[in-house]
This record gives structure tokens, C-alpha cells and sequence, in this order.
């Protein structure tokens, strides 16, 4: 079963830009790109660990900020020649409400 | 039919050769070999790390028994040959075997020297030579007890090092005055007797063992001067000589060792010597390359090419105690028609020393440092006449990219493991290696490929060179370089295009130069934003998103996601006000590093982003405003107490500098912009390595520019003097306009003054008076709209989405 939690607003995320979303597994960046499309990935890039909700985000990508690492928001695959990749989160909106599922960071977890 | 080849001695030359033949020779002989030690054959160079315990015998086995039977070789362990008959072709063994030979090789190798003292013979006196040795060694220093090794030279350093290794108190006595005198000359025998004795090796030199004594076995040992050191083991380790005797014995010729010819030939035709018992040339051999060398000449005469000869050549010596590094290499005696060049950095604990004769390399010592060895060793074996690189010969080959010297030639001859990024760790094979198998063509390419230059980027000249090497004309480094992979347009290209067809947002941008990106990239935003702020200072609304996280939360990210604040201290000066503001800033969020910077101001570390606006706030209340230490903008104005305070101070310089600060703070720069002000040529403030700098004077203000201190260290040029301080500000300010208007993105001021030219950026500010006016105007201008703290700004709300979480979720259900 799916448990959606609700996280806010898609205004609350500015375009080309990512909030964090606090959880016991750790955090979660939520992005929201020019297009308006929103992902959810690890807060946690797959080389040394950067914030990547600080990046600059461009295209349905973001760059990291500690060593620009190029990371896809669909896939959470590291683009370009690096090779690594972060979890991503399920996201459903509905009108102006983010949800994202739960459950893959429990089963993470457990 | 197959020929008997018979070997005595098992050792690394004889094993090397027999490698060699059974690839040129295949089943041309049937051999036996005679090894007077129990066992096949080891890397005996390796002794010492096993004596260290960082190895063990197993891992140092170079033939196991296993090859001696897949290859058809009879291998009689421990058995030593006491008798060659060269009439009957026939030699003997200690336990009675007598095998026939058509061909019979001697490698007897050599025996330890033992110093003839009273004593030598005692229980508890070893040599250092070979397994057994190692074994008694390490048996004996369980009891962790004293050990005196005699001799100061490369095995009695390794035999100490490794008995200091295993927990016993040792004691080197050497005869002469300075360690290893053969190899090094008596500086480096300085340093590495100090690195020695820093591992807690005492090192007694000019020590003249006088006598061994002890009841039954050894308990001390007395030299000359009286000196008594107690000891249970004594290693002699004194030198080695030619293990001759059994050919001796037969009649062979033995002078030192037994006397071959070039093709390793004794006087009796069918009779070979190789390794440390054989004598070419009238020299004998210790090290392991020449010993090699002969192996390869023997296989190759026992294969029937009489051609092959041993030529001599000079091999370095490298001495195999972990963590400390040492080079030697030829001929380093003093002498009239030589000339030496020597590098010493004690700090460093680093000593080279090259000698010269007729501008060619004939000695090297290489003491702390030795990666430029190979290179040396390089120069010294071609005879290379370096009269052209003499003068930065000693630094070495990564230094050698002078006019003078063919750069091209210098990356060329770098062997396939030289590192070329020292930030990622990428050697010149690595990245050859790249760009031919993946048909890499561009910088940009390589460096996503193979990380070299992606980091700091002192390195991209070199990786430059190896890509015209590698693929010649399909690269072209004076091609345009586009600003990123979003477009074919270079940065100035872009510049020019954004003020020509009045380009206003990042979107026209993009959509007027055909950017092929849908919203660019990380590289291409931020650098378009700043364009776009610099020249359109009144309409451009600065884009947040595409700027980097420091400049868009006014705060340094660290690696581990917290951020540093460094607030403002004006020309470096403050207050117990303001520190005591800090203090209560500190403890109140406990912050857990506070440091002084380069810059003269305080830096706090590890601060949670969600406390950035309350710690701005609590410092805004002293008065703080951001010290832009996170932007591509004027970052300090250093200063020095000036007039005010200092005998020797000419003017006021901490008040200009003051006030250059507060003119010029909050002004975005293509590159982050370091000033100083000193207030006398003394430069206490070290103005002249910074992008501005001033130097008062009795008669004014010497304005200098374009210094670094970071990737590559450079001195200031001098802009001009002038009279007054208004005078100076207005040149400071215009300098810093021109560079504004004309730098690209990241490139800092000494950068684009190389770029332009010194003498234009003097023409257009010490000389045109109304263009340094118009300069100094649309600084002005621009400043109207650029100088609002942005930490009061966020303090008041501006962008507070960026400090909070969106949301917290799952918590409740784990806490339950």
C-alpha cells in the first residue's frame, strides 16, 4: 500500500529551485524545475555526500555544490562520465499539493 | 640432442637467467641447479620488509617449486658444490651427488664481510645475508632486548630499521663520519641520520669496534675510544666480498670475483659466472639491475648469441625503509672541472644535489624527495647537455616548461605514470589513455572523462600539451572556448552580444544567442547573471537560482553542509563591542570554530543553515553587516596601523583603506576581489600579491594590481602614483569598473590584465582622464542598487523559504 504524505505546496518551491523535507531517514530534496515538473531525491549526492537541494538546478538536473557533480532528478543517475546514484522518491501532485510516498524511505529503513 | 646445463647457486641473477633462456632456448638444455640454501628461490631484495614484519617469506617467493617442475629443472636443495672438475666436466656436492655439465654456471654470490674483532665468533654475532639471517634475527629480537648493527651502510640501516621495527633497542655503529658515505655525500648522510635516529635508532659514527665480548654469548660490545654498549644480538653488516672459492679451487681465474668476459665468460669456455661472484671489467656488482643485466647476457650466450655483451651502467641506489626517501645515483666526489647544484629545503627536510661535468649530469643525491630520480637518471644515462635548463634543472621535470627548453618535448618524455593533477591523482597515462580510446577531442571532455584540470586547474596547460600530442591538430586550443555545452560563443562573444542587442533576462539570452539547453547549465547561469547584473544594473532583477548556493545564502558551504559566517570588520579593525557581540553569537548557537582569516576579520564555522538568519540577526544588532566572504566581489581591504599609529607610516592607511571598503562593499565582480592598503613601502599589509593594492609614500599613493597568492603566486604591477587619496579612490574605482566590464566570469584581475595588457589598462586609467571618470560613474551607479546588506535583508524575511525545511514527515511514527 502507498502512503502519500503531504509535504506542502508547489509555490512553496521556487522554480529551478528544491526545498528539503525532514524524515528520520534523512533528508529529502524536493526540486521543482522551469517546467514546473517536481521530483524528490536524497538529499545526499552519491560522491561525497553534498547537499543537492544547494544546487543549481537546470533542466530536470542539478548540480551539486560541493564538486559539481551533475545529478538527473529523473533517475537520481549521476549524468556525464561519473558514475553513482542517489534514491529517488515517488511524487504525486494534486492541484497545488505535493505528496510523496512514504513507505520508500520505511523500507529503507527497516 | 639436449645439452646439460648445471647452475650453482639459486639466487635472483641465475633465476632471472634461466627466464630468459627458457624463452630463447626452449628445451635446448636439461639443467640442474645446486642451491646450498634450503629452498627455491626468493626476492632477496625483499629481506628487509620481511625482517620489518611488513612481509612475509611466502609473499617474497620468486620461483616456486611448482615452476622448477613445470619446467623439467632437477633443483637439489641445500646442497653446496665443493668441487668442480674441469677435466671430467663433472661437479660435486657436500652430501656426494655428482652430476655432468656441457655448460655449468656459476652464481655462487657472496659472502658477508666479518670484521676479524675478539668476539666475532660468538653466539649472537649474525650476518645479514639471507633467510636464516632474517629468521635469527626476528627469533632474537622477541626477547625486545639491545642489538649493535656494525656498519653504517645500506644493509645495516635496513637490518636496524627492521630490528627497531620488531621492538629492540638498536645501535648503529658506523666507521666513518656520516652514514652511507659510499651513496651519499654528507649533508644527505646528515638528514638521513637524523631520520634514523627520529625513529629512535641511536647512530654512534667514526665508531671503531675494538671487541665482541660476553660469557658464552654476546653481552657487549667495546669500541676503540672505550665506549661500552651492551648488546644480546650483534648484525655485522660491514660489506660483502665474491664468493669465488670453489671456482678458485678448480683453477679458474678469480681476481676480486672470477673473471668473465663481456659475454660472462670465465677463462674455461664452458664455464659462466653471473651475479656478485662474477668480475667484469675489473668491477664487481651488488645491485640488482646490473645483476640483471648480466642474467640477460648469459641466457642469451647459452642461446648461442655471441654477440651479447654486459655493458656497464650506473644503478641507482634506493635505500627500503618505509618513510624515508632517498636517491643516489654515479659520481658525486668534488672535483675542479665540476660544478654542483644543490636545493636545500629544511623545512621540508628535502636536500638534492646535482653534479655536473661539461654540462652533463654525472652524480645525482636525491634526499626527501626523489620523484625526479628516474628523470635524472634519464639525463645522466643519454649524456643529455643541459646547459639549456641548467638554471631550473634542480627542480626538476615538471619545472622544465621554460621558453628555452622545448615544453612539448618535456611533456613527451614524461613516463606514462607521472602524475599530472595532483588534486585528482591522474597520471599521463591515464589521460593518453582517455583521449584515444574514447576519442576525446575537447578540454571539457577530458576533464569530465578523466577529472584532470577539473579541479583547481594548474594543471590544464600540461593536459593541453598531452592532447596536442596525443591527437595533433584535432586540438585547437586557440579556437574560441565556448563558455559551456549550452553554446558555441565564447564569454567575450557573449559580453559583447548582451550590451549590443540589449539583452536583459537569462531568457533572452538564451533565446537570442540560441543557447541549446532549454535553461543552461551550472556554468553558463551564474556567469550570465553576473553579465547581466553588471550591465544592466538598474533593470537586471538578479536571478537567485542561478547563482551559487554561498552567494545566494550569504554563507560559505563547508563539506559537511553547514556554512561559515565571516561578518564585516572594516580595514581589519574592531572592538570589544563587536568581539563581544561575537562571543555571545558563539556560545548562544555553540558554534564549534571560530578563526581568524587571511583577510583580517573572524570566520565561525559549522553553523546549521537553519540558524544562518537568527545568527545574522543577533549580529546585526553590533552593527555587523556580511563581509562577502562567499562572493565573487570585493571580498577585504587589508590594512596596516598607517600614520596613526606606526613610526614609519607615511599616510593614513587605515582610513583609506576604511574607506575603500565602505565605497566599494556589495560591488559584484567577475571574481572574488582581495585588497590591502600599507601604509609604507615596509607593505605590512602585503598589498603587492593582491588584485589592488596600495602603497603609501611620503609623496602619495603607488597603486598596484594584478598580484595573486592562491594557484599561482605573482607580484602586483604598478598602475601609477598620484597625489592625493580622492585621487587614488577614483583610479582604484575605475580599475575595478574596467575589470567589471570587460573580465569574464571566474577569471580573476591579473588574469584578464595579462589578457588585455598592462600598458592598455594603464592607457585607458593613468592616462585618459575622462574615460576613468566615466568608469568611475558607472561604478557609482551601480553601487545605488548593489549595497544593501543582504543579511538584514534576509533577516527581514527576503527569501526565508531558503532556511527552513518545507516540511517534516514520518517522525511520529518512528518515535512510536
Amino acid at each position: 500500500m502507498m502512503n502519500w504524505v503531504s509535504i506542502g505546496s508547489i509555490s512553496d518551491i521556487p522554480r529551478r529551485g528544491a526545498r528539503c523535507v525532514a524524515t528520520p531517514q534523512g533528508k529529502i530534496a524536493v526540486f521543482r524545475t522551469a517546467e514546473d515538473q517536481v521530483f524528490a531525491i536524497e538529499d545526499h549526492c552519491p560522491h561525497k555526500g553534498g547537499p543537492l537541494s544547494q544546487g543549481i538546478v537546470h533542466g530536470a538536473a542539478v548540480t551539486c555544490p560541493l564538486h559539481n557533480w551533475v545529478i538527473s532528478l529523473e533517475t537520481g543517475k549521476a549524468l556525464g562520465a561519473d558514475e553513482g546514484a542517489v534514491r529517488t522518491i515517488p511524487v504525486r501532485i494534486e492541484g497545488e499539493r505535493l505528496f510523496i510516498a512514504l513507505e520508500a524511505l520505511a523500507s529503507r529503513a527497516a | 640432442m639436449t645439452e646439460k646445463l648445471v647452475i650453482i647457486g639459486n639466487g635472483m641473477a641465475p633465476g632471472r637467467m634461466l627466464e630468459h633462456l627458457l624463452k630463447k632456448a626452449p628445451g635446448r638444455y636439461q639443467v640442474t641447479i645446486f642451491n646450498a640454501e634450503p629452498r627455491v628461490n626468493y626476492d632477496r631484495i625483499m629481506l628487509s620488509p620481511v625482517l620489518s614484519g611488513e612481509k612475509a617469506y611466502e609473499e617474497i617467493i620468486i620461483h616456486g617449486d611448482g615452476w622448477y617442475i613445470k619446467h623439467g629443472i632437477t633443483l637439489y636443495k641445500g646442497h653446496k658444490i665443493v668441487a668442480i672438475d674441469r677435466q671430467a666436466k663433472t661437479v660435486t656436492s657436500d652430501h656426494g651427488v655428482t652430476e655432468p655439465y656441457d655448460k655449468l654456471v656459476i652464481a655462487t654470490g657472496s659472502v658477508p664481510f666479518i670484521i676479524p674483532v675478539p668476539g666475532h665468533n660468538l653466539p649472537g654475532v649474525l650476518t645479514y645475508r639471507d633467510l636464516d639471517d632474517v629468521r635469527a634475527m626476528m627469533l632474537a629480537a622477541q626477547s625486545r632486548a639491545k642489538a649493535v648493527v656494525i656498519g653504517g651502510g645500506l644493509l645495516g640501516l635496513e637490518a636496524a630499521a627492521g630490528l627497531n621495527a620488531q621492538g629492540m633497542d638498536v645501535t648503529v655503529l658506523h666507521v666513518m663520519p656520516t652514514l652511507m658515505e659510499r651513496q651519499l655525500d654528507p649533508a644527505a648522510g646528515y638528514l638521513l641520520q637524523r631520520a634514523v635516529e627520529e625513529r629512535g635508532i641511536k647512530v654512534i659514527t667514526k665508531a671503531n669496534t675494538q671487541a665482541i665480548t660476553g660469557n658464552g654469548k654476546v653481552e657487549q660490545v667495546e669500541l676503540a675510544d672505550g665506549t661500552i654498549i651492551p648488546a644480546t644480538l650483534v648484525v655485522m653488516a660491514v660489506g660483502i666480498r665474491p664468493n669465488a672459492a670453489v671456482a678458485k679451487e678448480a683453477g679458474i681465474a678469480v681476481n676480486r670475483g672470477i673473471v668473465v668476459d663481456a659475454g660472462m665468460r670465465s677463462n674455461d669456455p664452458d664455464i659462466y659466472a653471473l651475479g656478485e661472484c662474477a668480475e667484469v671489467s675489473g668491477q664487481v656488482y651488488g645491485l640488482v639491475a646490473p645483476l640483471y643485466e648480466m642474467a640477460r647476457v648469459t641466457a642469451s650466450q647459452l642461446a648461442g648469441d655471441e654477440a651479447a655483451a654486459f655493458v656497464h651502467s650506473d644503478t641507482p641506489t634506493k635505500l627500503k625503509v618505509t618513510g624515508i626517501e632517498l636517491f643516489s645515483l654515479g659520481d658525486f666526489a668534488e672535483g675542479d672541472d665540476r660544478q654542483e647544484i644543490v636545493l636545500r629545503d629544511a623545512s621540508a627536510g628535502v636536500y638534492k644535489r646535482l653534479v655536473l661535468k661539461d654540462d652533463r649530469i654525472i652524480g645525482t643525491v636525491l634526499y626527501g624527495e626523489t620523484a625526479d630520480g628516474a628523470w635524472f637518471n634519464d639525463l645522466k644515462k643519454k649524456q643529455t647537455d643541459i646547459s639549456e635548463m641548467r638554471d631550473t634543472l634542480i627542480f626538476g621535470q615538471s619545472y622544465q616548461g621554460g621558453a628555452s627548453l622545448d615544453p612539448m618535448a618535456a611533456v613527451a618524455a614524461l613516463p606514462d605514470d607521472a602524475e599530472i593533477c595532483g588534486c585528482n591523482g591522474v597520471c599521463k597515462g591515464k589521460i593518453t589513455g582517455a583521449i584515444t580510446a574514447k576519442g576525446l577531442t575537447s578540454l571539457d571532455d577530458v576533464r569530465a572523462q578523466t577529472k584532470a584540470s577539473a579541479s583547481c586547474g594548474s594543471c590544464t596547460g600540461l593536459v593541453e600539451k598531452l592532447m596536442v600530442l596525443t591527437i595533433g591538430d584535432k586540438y585547437n586550443p586557440a579556437a574560441v572556448q565556448p563558455m559551456c555545452g549550452c553554446t558555441t560563443l565564447g564569454h567575450d562573444e557573449v559580453r559583447r552580444l548582451i550590451k549590443a542587442k540589449g539583452l536583459k533576462t537569462i531568457p533572452a539570452v538564451m533565446q537570442e544567442l540560441e543557447w541549446t539547453t532549454s535553461c543552461g547549465c551550472a556554468k553558463c547561469r551564474p556567469a550570465l547573471n553576473y553579465y547581466l547584473v553588471c550591465d544592466w544594473p538598474d533593470e537586471y532583477a538578479d536571478d537567485y537560482q542561478s547563482r551559487f548556493i554561498n552567494e545566494r545564502v550569504h554563507a560559505n558551504i563547508q563539506k559537511d553542509g553547514t556554512y561559515s559566517v565571516v561578518p564585516r570588520m572594516w580595514g581589519g579593525v574592531t572592538n570589544a563591542a563587536e568581539l563581544r557581540a561575537i562571543a555571545d553569537v558563539v556560545d548562544k548557537f555553540e558554534i564549534p570554530m571560530v578563526k581568524v582569516t587571511g583577510g583580517q576579520r573572524i570566520d565561525m564555522l559549522g553553523i546549521r543553515k537553519e540558524d544562518l538568519p537568527a545568527v545574522w540577526a543577533d549580529l546585526g544588532q553590533a552593527g555587523f553587516v556580511s563581509g562577502h566572504a562567499y562572493a565573487k566581489g570585493l571580498r577585504t581591504v587589508k590594512t596596516c596601523v598607517g600614520s596613526d599609529w606606526c613610526r614609519f607610516g607615511t599616510q593614513d592607511s587605515t582610513g583609506f583603506g576604511v574607506r575603500i571598503e565602505k565605497f566599494m562593499w556589495g560591488s559584484w565582480t567577475p571574481a572574488k576581489v582581495k585588497m590591502a592598503v600599507s601604509g609604507c613601502p615596509r607593505n605590512c599589509a602585503e598589498a603587492t600579491c593582491k588584485d589592488v593594492g596600495v602603497i603609501c609614500v611620503d609623496s602619495g599613493y603607488e597603486i598596484h594590481f594584478a598580484g595573486a597568492a592562491g594557484l599561482d603566486i605573482k607580484g602586483t604591477e604598478v598602475l601609477g602614483l598620484v597625489k592625493t587619496e580622492d585621487e587614488a579612490l577614483e583610479h582604484i574605482v575605475a580599475l575595478t569598473q574596467m575589470y567589471r566590464e570587460q573580465g569574464r566570469y571566474l577569471e580573476r584581475i591579473y588574469k584578464w590584465a595579462k589578457r588585455i595588457g598592462i600598458a592598455e589598462i594603464k592607457r585607458q586609467i593613468m592616462d585618459d582622464g575622462e574615460k576613468r571618470r566615466a568608469y568611475f560613474d558607472r561604478f557609482v551607479f551601480s553601487q545605488k542598487f548593489a549595497q544593501v546588506d543582504p543579511w538584514s535583508e534576509r533577516v527581514s524575511g527576503k527569501d526565508k523559504h531558503e532556511f527552513r525545511p518545507m516540511a517534516s514527515v514520518g517522525f511520529a511514527q518512528a518515535a512510536e
